[in-house]
């Protein structure tokens, strides 16, 4: 179902970036397949289908409960840790399925890194936050020139190279958030999950992420959940749209409604509901 | 405002009056519930320093006993406190390890029924007496081999473990969720997540345990009566057979007939009485230093 060729969308969307590529030419970094997840016996996700590709920065949008942070969570094998979950369906990494019972999760998420909503730099000195997972890991060559480099990497350096035995929570709440992106960058993931990066962070630390999500995505691929559709319209090259989906027995679970280009899911969606979410009609 | 309005304000004096003496009288017998408390302990330890302290010297701590000492020798209870130092010490060194341990199982891998289980089982064992403790020992290690300092650490350590874990288990509860998500997302094992950021959080409380199980079992007679008693005079160090220990020797100085071994009794008792103060108010700093430091991680 199209809707008329442009809409007002609530949020203006930069039309300085590059144009993409058609997908075809884009190289996939996550092959996603009919993914469902289910929370003991509630249902979050069903049939989520897509691509993630590689340099880019995706972003995960929708209202509240519509299973972004499930999804996320989904492709480093996170929700693991909570009892009771379950997810069918594949999610092929580089061709690889990354959701099969048979493929180790530590393995897994050494090469999907995260980041979490609310800064949680460990109780380390700042040097030891990014060292201490270099060192764990195997990485303790040039450890010194491999902090440096992540900390200069996520915009922090020039601000802490002179304390850095301090105390990582000494930090103010956007310097954490960014030890913790140096701290996730230093191990050298492939890709970088960040479940609303900015959402406890005033503007000017949030400007200062959106940022480096520019600068870093030549390195590394992203891909960001954000409740945020101004930021999604910032950062984001492909932007995810779901949203919540009623059933029988009051169940509600979250569905991909739409994925395309961003400046596309902004001026021109292909379903009413993703117009309905992007005028600010709802949501 | 008009005369009605305070006249209103003038009326429940008689009620504020009442209410303000039943406040006051509750308040009384509150303070008098605590100054009761604080007397007992009080009376406890200044009536042990009353009688104990004329007998406390340098000779009692370093000296052994000599048998059969005849007049004002000053006889030492060396070897008793040398044998608690063993005792308890090597107490410690099985009970903290193990402690942590089931606590780190509990808290950081054990899926729920397993958790409850753990749980249960800590509180009976806690709740079992130490004489029951000092039987059991002694039919598992003392029966066919004889007495040692190790089979009373044995036991001791058996009543130590669930002192340590169930505080190990409540700090490490305590410990954000937030770290150790951020430890696994960088692809960190679990085992390793522990061990590197999860327990040196935790240490304060754990110490804090470790400290309060060792004032609880170090005065614990009844399994060393069982376990570690028959005794000579000589101050030992090896725990491959019996050793003196303090709650023990107290026992038996004050069934002698000897009112100088009454005496040394009182002084002995002092000696364990201070260490226990001292180990209760170092575990209540350790906590409060503790306290902050976690407050401020929680920020």
């Amino acid at each position: 179902m199209s809707v008329s060729s442009t809409i007002q969308p609530a949020v203006r969307v930069e039309t300085k970036r590059q144009p993409l590529p058609p997908r075809e030419r884009l190289e996939q970094v996550f092959d996603i397949q009919d993914l469902s997840a289910i929370y003991g016996s509630k249902p979050a996700l069903k049939g989520v289908s897509m691509e993630v590709y590689k340099n880019l920065v995706t972003a995960v949008i929708g209202p509240s409960g519509c299973g972004k942070s499930t999804f996320i969570r989904c492709l480093n094998r996170m929700n693991d840790l909570v009892p009771g979950f379950h997810q069918t369906g594949t999610i092929r990494y580089h061709g690889q399925d990354v959701a099969g019972k048979d493929v180790d999760p530590v393995a897994v998420r050494r090469t999907i890194g995260m980041v979490f909503q609310r800064p949680n730099p460990f109780p380390k000195s700042i040097f030891d936050n990014v060292a201490w997972g270099l060192k764990v890991l195997g990485m303790k060559d040039n450890l010194h020139e491999r902090v440096e480099k992540a900390l200069t990497q996520a915009a922090l350096f020039d601000e802490v190279k002179d304390r850095l035995k301090a105390s990582g929570l000494s930090l103010s709440g956007g310097q954490q958030q960014r030890l913790c992106i140096a701290r996730a960058i230093a191990v050298e993931p492939d890709v970088v999950l960040m479940d609303e990066p900015a959402s406890a962070l005033d503007p000017i630390a949030t400007q200062a992420i959106e940022q480096l999500l520019h600068e870093l995505k030549s390195e590394y691929s992203f891909v960001i959940v954000t409740h945020n559709m101004q930021q999604a319209a910032r950062v984001a090259d492909m932007t995810a749209f779901f949203s919540i989906s009623r059933g029988e027995e009051g169940h509600r679970w979250g569905e991909l409604i739409e994925y395309d280009a961003t400046e596309k899911i902004f001026t021109a969606p292909s379903d009413k509901r993703t117009e309905d979410y992007v005028t600010g009609r709802f949501g | 405002m008009s005369a009605a309005d305070l006249s209103a304000l003038r009326r429940p004096n008689d009620r504020l009056r009442r209410r303000r003496i039943v406040n006051r009288g509750m308040e009384l017998l509150a303070w008098l519930a605590g100054a009761v408390a604080v007397a007992i302990l009080a009376i406890v330890v200044w009536s042990v320093a009353k009688r104990g302290a004329s007998e406390l010297n340098f000779d009692l701590l370093t000296k052994a006993p000599v048998p059969f000492a005849i007049g004002n020798v000053k006889q030492g209870l060396a070897n008793a406190f040398a044998g608690s130092l063993v005792i308890v010490g090597l107490a410690t060194a099985m009970a903290l390890p193990v402690g942590i341990l089931v606590a780190s199982y509990v808290n950081e891998f054990a899926p729920r029924p397993i958790r409850t289980g753990v749980g249960l089982t800590l509180d009976v064992l806690n709740g079992i007496p130490a004489i029951v403790v000092g039987i059991f020992v002694f039919g598992l290690l003392v029966v066919g081999h004889g007495q040692s300092g190790l089979a009373g650490s044995f036991s001791l350590a058996v009543l130590m473990l669930p002192l340590v874990a169930r505080a190990t288990i409540e700090v490490l509860a305590l410990v954000p969720s937030s770290l150790r998500e951020a430890s696994l997302g960088l692809g960190v094992p679990r085992w390793r997540t522990t061990l590197g950021i999860v327990l040196p959080q935790a240490i304060g409380g754990i110490l804090t345990g470790a400290v309060l199980a060792v004032a609880r079992v170090a005065g614990e007679t009844a399994p060393l009566l069982f376990t570690s008693s028959l005794v000579g005079n000589s101050i030992s160090w090896s725990p491959s057979h019996a050793l003196q220990s303090v709650p023990v020797a107290i026992f038996e100085l004050s069934e002698s007939p000897d009112p100088a071994d009454h005496a040394r009794a009182w002084a002995a008792a002092l000696v364990l009485l201070v260490f226990i103060l001292v180990a209760s108010l170092s575990a209540r700093w350790l906590a409060t230093r503790n306290r902050r430091k976690l407050g401020r991680a929680v920020r």
